[in-house]
């Protein structure tokens, strides 16, 4: 025994069992947040139940089954359902998600198996997502232009009929937001640029009788335009009230559905594989590329995307010259002495401060102190509004800055470390001066090292929620921080994030049933734009690496 | 006094007594401290223009600290304080106000091991040049290959000016770094164990580029091999324990050195 542990066998075993153990963590971790976040997108089979109810009722039930679980007998007892079933034992419960949200309290009901008269999975059950009111399972029976049956299921191209007019509607409904957002957006904020024109001129004491004229005229002008953008949105909103569909929902009764609210229609009983392949990346491609609904439980999370890729962006653009600047000094000029290895020290130890600390600070700091001088110096027209003067992507960005701080400074210190003296004498040979030497041969060497905390940051940043939430995340933000209109960037705005929104999906929501599936894809999402980033910035230090490899040598 | 070419190595030069033409540098009562421990003691030599010096004494007798301080490397040590002249051109270096970058483009160094810059071959070669704000294009040109030339490596290089010097050979990048040292075109050369770290073919390249170098520059040359020093230079130091032992003509001080202690060195009997 003795012998076996002075061979080092146990070390080696106890340091692989360290390193199994982390990789099974990681692989664990990613593969069921994965798992669960997209099976989330995979169409699941609508069903179509019979139950009894507790006064010897049936009920018939149309949705997808979310989940199962054993329970035992006594728990289902003691809610009230009655079951045929021996003490002690298991039965299995159903969740079902049954949608109709206008026609139940809730859109989310648990089944207990012994209940269960008849299950069947029809193949012209219908799942209708709507801008609205959530999704709605039923079989469609006929489609209304104006009033008029035009299409009835029995007929053969009803589906292809449905589609067509599915596609219209889904066309107009889009034609419609781009004008809403783009060209509606663009006056509304062009009117009030105007309004701020108007007072800061007031302010100044400029505002004459020839540019108020001027400024009326352009309001005016921008009026017009507003009408005439109006009167086509009307236009095209009654184009799409043309259709309507008819549903015989759970209870056997026929609805209608105004095609103009339907977003996509899917029969996923009737789909082959390939057709369930192509919907799910379908589903996928619409999660990150469309904004969220009502109140972030339906659509997609595309503005949380942007707004994180962006922030974090904006976060490197500030945090590295800052870190590298003040490593240079650090590690280059600042003399070898008690004074400084404190101010390392007190570097390093930032790191450990909490993160919602430096909330607070940039909350108090930049939000108010900074934010409010600027705002009364530049924008004193808009005031009392403030414009920098409120929590923004800037203020976000700024904070998560100071927070990661550390971490570039310490990474490039040691880069500059690394680097060998022979080559610093080489250059100071030539007659270059220290700074020449600095700027043309140690930065570029160092570049690696300073990649590295540019990673170690962003990953650190990305992940950050705590301080956000006091210094610009909202739940919902109504326009993206880069947009058409001049200056493009809006760095005054607020925006959203991804690791707020799994808060917020997650735990602010009134609907915590229908959440949990996105919190998990927006979850497996934010890893992926957190680990897209790091490759990116490992690529470009690997690219640097192979420039740089005299350290090699 | 004899008057001798000072193209002329074969020619002794009366070491002690050099006019101000034949003198490209003048040490006098150098000392050098590490904090309290001094590391040069009380040096006075003059070294002769267009010649090989070489500086030979066993490991740690301070012949390469006493090169660094001609060129003010040592300011780099933080501990380290000079005490004594080195005169160029009758001004002395360690005088307050004289600008060290400028000091050094007249005293180029080369150093034990190669340390290309992680750059292309051309962009080694210019690197001094665009220190001084040369950007014209056929001047640049033209320095990398007169400098390659004149470092014996042009026909080596010529096609793969573009690649990165660390493709090159040890010996190549040594001559390499030779050429970016002449292509600012300095005064004097200081050469620090120039081929300790390269193959005996290398060596030999180096040598005869020594050689050839010395027409037009002052080479110092630091080595602690003494066929080395046989071979390429005109004028040898002999240092021991911080002190100058003997400098004179090297087929003097080979063939008969004044000291014993020089003599017990090189023939071997410490070091």
């Amino acid at each position: 025994m003795k012998q076996w542990f002075r061979t080092g066998k146990p070390w080696i075993w106890l340091t692989a069992g360290a390193v199994s153990v982390s990789l099974v963590a990681v692989i664990g971790l990613v593969l069921m947040i994965g798992w669960r976040g997209l099976s989330f997108f995979w169409p699941t089979a609508i069903h179509q139940m019979t139950i009894e109810t507790t006064t010897g009722e049936t009920r018939t039930l149309i949705g997808e089954v979310y989940d199962s679980e054993e329970v035992p007998i006594d728990r289902v007892r003691q809610s009230g359902v009655e079951v045929d079933a021996s003490e002690g034992e298991l039965i299995t419960r159903y969740l079902m998600k049954i949608g109709n949200r206008e026609y139940v309290p809730l859109d989310f009901t648990w089944v207990v198996e012994p209940t269960i008269i008849d299950d069947q999975t029809p193949t012209d059950m219908a799942i209708i997502e709507r801008t609205k009111d959530g999704n709605f399972y039923g079989r469609i029976v006929a489609i209304e232009q104006q009033g008029e049956r035009i299409a009835n299921h029995q007929e053969r191209d009803f589906r292809d009929v449905l589609f067509e007019r599915v596609e219209r509607a889904v066309e107009l409904h889009e034609q419609g937001l781009d004008l809403q957002e783009d060209e509606i957006g663009r006056i509304n904020y062009l009117l009030s640029e105007l309004g701020l024109e108007e007072r800061r001129l007031k302010l100044e004491g400029q505002l004459t009788e020839q540019a108020l004229a001027e400024l009326d005229a352009e309001r005016e002008r921008l009026q017009a335009d507003y009408q005439q953008l109006e009167k086509q949105l009307f236009a095209i909103r009654d184009k799409a009230s043309r259709d309507t569909l008819i549903v015989e929902d759970f209870r056997g009764e026929e609805v209608a559905i105004p095609l103009y609210r339907v977003l996509d229609v899917n029969f996923p009983n009737d789909m082959h594989l390939l057709a369930k392949i192509g919907h799910f990346f379908q589903q996928i491609g619409k999660f990150v590329s469309e904004p969220p609904r009502e109140a972030n439980t339906e659509g997609g999370v595309f503005p949380a995307i942007f707004g994180t890729v962006f922030m974090v962006l904006l976060m490197s653009v500030i945090v590295t010259p800052f870190g590298v600047v003040a490593a240079i000094y650090l590690h280059e000029y600042a003399g070898k002495n008690p004074v400084t290895k404190l101010i390392r020290i007190a570097v390093i130890n930032l790191a450990g401060v909490p993160s919602i600390v430096y909330g607070v600070f940039g909350l108090g700091f930049f939000v108010y102190m900074v934010g409010g001088s600027i705002d009364q110096v530049f924008y004193p027209e808009a005031l009392p509004n403030p414009t920098f003067g409120t929590p923004g992507v800037l203020w976000s960005a700024i904070t998560l800055a100071i927070l990661t701080l550390p971490v570039v400074i310490v990474s490039t210190e040691e880069g500059l470390a690394r680097i060998p003296s022979t080559l610093r004498e080489g250059s100071l040979a030539l007659g270059a001066t220290k700074w020449e030497t600095i700027w043309r041969i140690i930065v570029p060497m160092a570049s690696p090292a300073i990649m590295t905390g540019l990673i170690l940051a962003v990953a650190r940043a990305a992940g950050e929620v705590a301080p956000l939430m006091l210094v610009g995340v909202v739940k919902s933000a109504p326009m993206l921080p880069v947009d058409g209109n001049f200056p493009y960037f809006h760095l005054d705005r607020k925006f959203m994030h991804l690791g707020f929104h799994i808060y917020d999906v997650g735990f602010q929501s009134p609907n915590v049933e229908a959440s949990r599936p996105l919190v998990y894809a927006t979850s497996f999402l934010l890893i992926t734009v957190i680990v897209g980033l790091n490759l990116t910035a490992i690529g470009v230090r690997n690219h640097l690496r192979e420039k740089y490899r005299a350290l090699e040598q | 006094m004899i008057s001798v070419s000072p193209n002329s190595a074969s020619e002794k030069l009366d070491l002690a007594n050099l006019t101000d033409e034949q003198r490209a540098l003048e040490i006098k009562n150098l000392s050098l401290y590490y904090g309290e421990d001094r590391a040069l003691h009380d040096i006075s030599m003059s070294v002769p223009k267009h010649g090989v010096t070489a500086f030979i004494g066993p490991s740690g007798c301070g012949k390469s600290t006493l090169l660094r301080c001609i060129n003010r490397m040592n300011d780099l040590v933080e501990s380290c304080k000079v005490k004594g002249d080195i005169l160029l051109h009758g001004k002395n270096i360690y005088d307050k106000g004289v600008d060290v970058a400028a000091l050094r483009r007249r005293i180029g160094m080369v150093f034990q091991r190669p340390n290309p810059f992680p750059k292309s071959v051309y962009e080694n070669v210019v690197y001094g040049l665009r220190l001084q704000g040369v950007k014209d294009r056929r001047v640049l040109d033209e320095a990398v290959e007169r400098s390659l030339r004149g470092a014996a490596l042009w026909d080596e290089v010529k096609d793969r000016l573009n690649a990165s010097a660390f493709s090159l050979s040890g010996g190549q990048q040594q001559r390499l770094v030779i050429a970016r040292s002449i292509a600012i075109e300095p005064e004097i050369l200081l050469l620090d164990e120039p081929t300790s770290a390269l193959d005996p073919i290398s060596t030999l390249t180096i040598e005869e580029l020594i050689t050839d170098l010395k027409q037009k520059y002052t080479v110092v040359i630091v080595t602690h091999n003494m066929q080395q020093a046989a071979r390429v230079s005109d004028q040898t130091a002999f240092l021991y324990m911080g002190q100058l032992i003997e400098y004179a003509n090297t087929d003097t001080l080979f063939t008969t050195p004044m000291e014993k202690r020089t003599e017990d060195y090189i023939t071997g009997r410490y070091g």
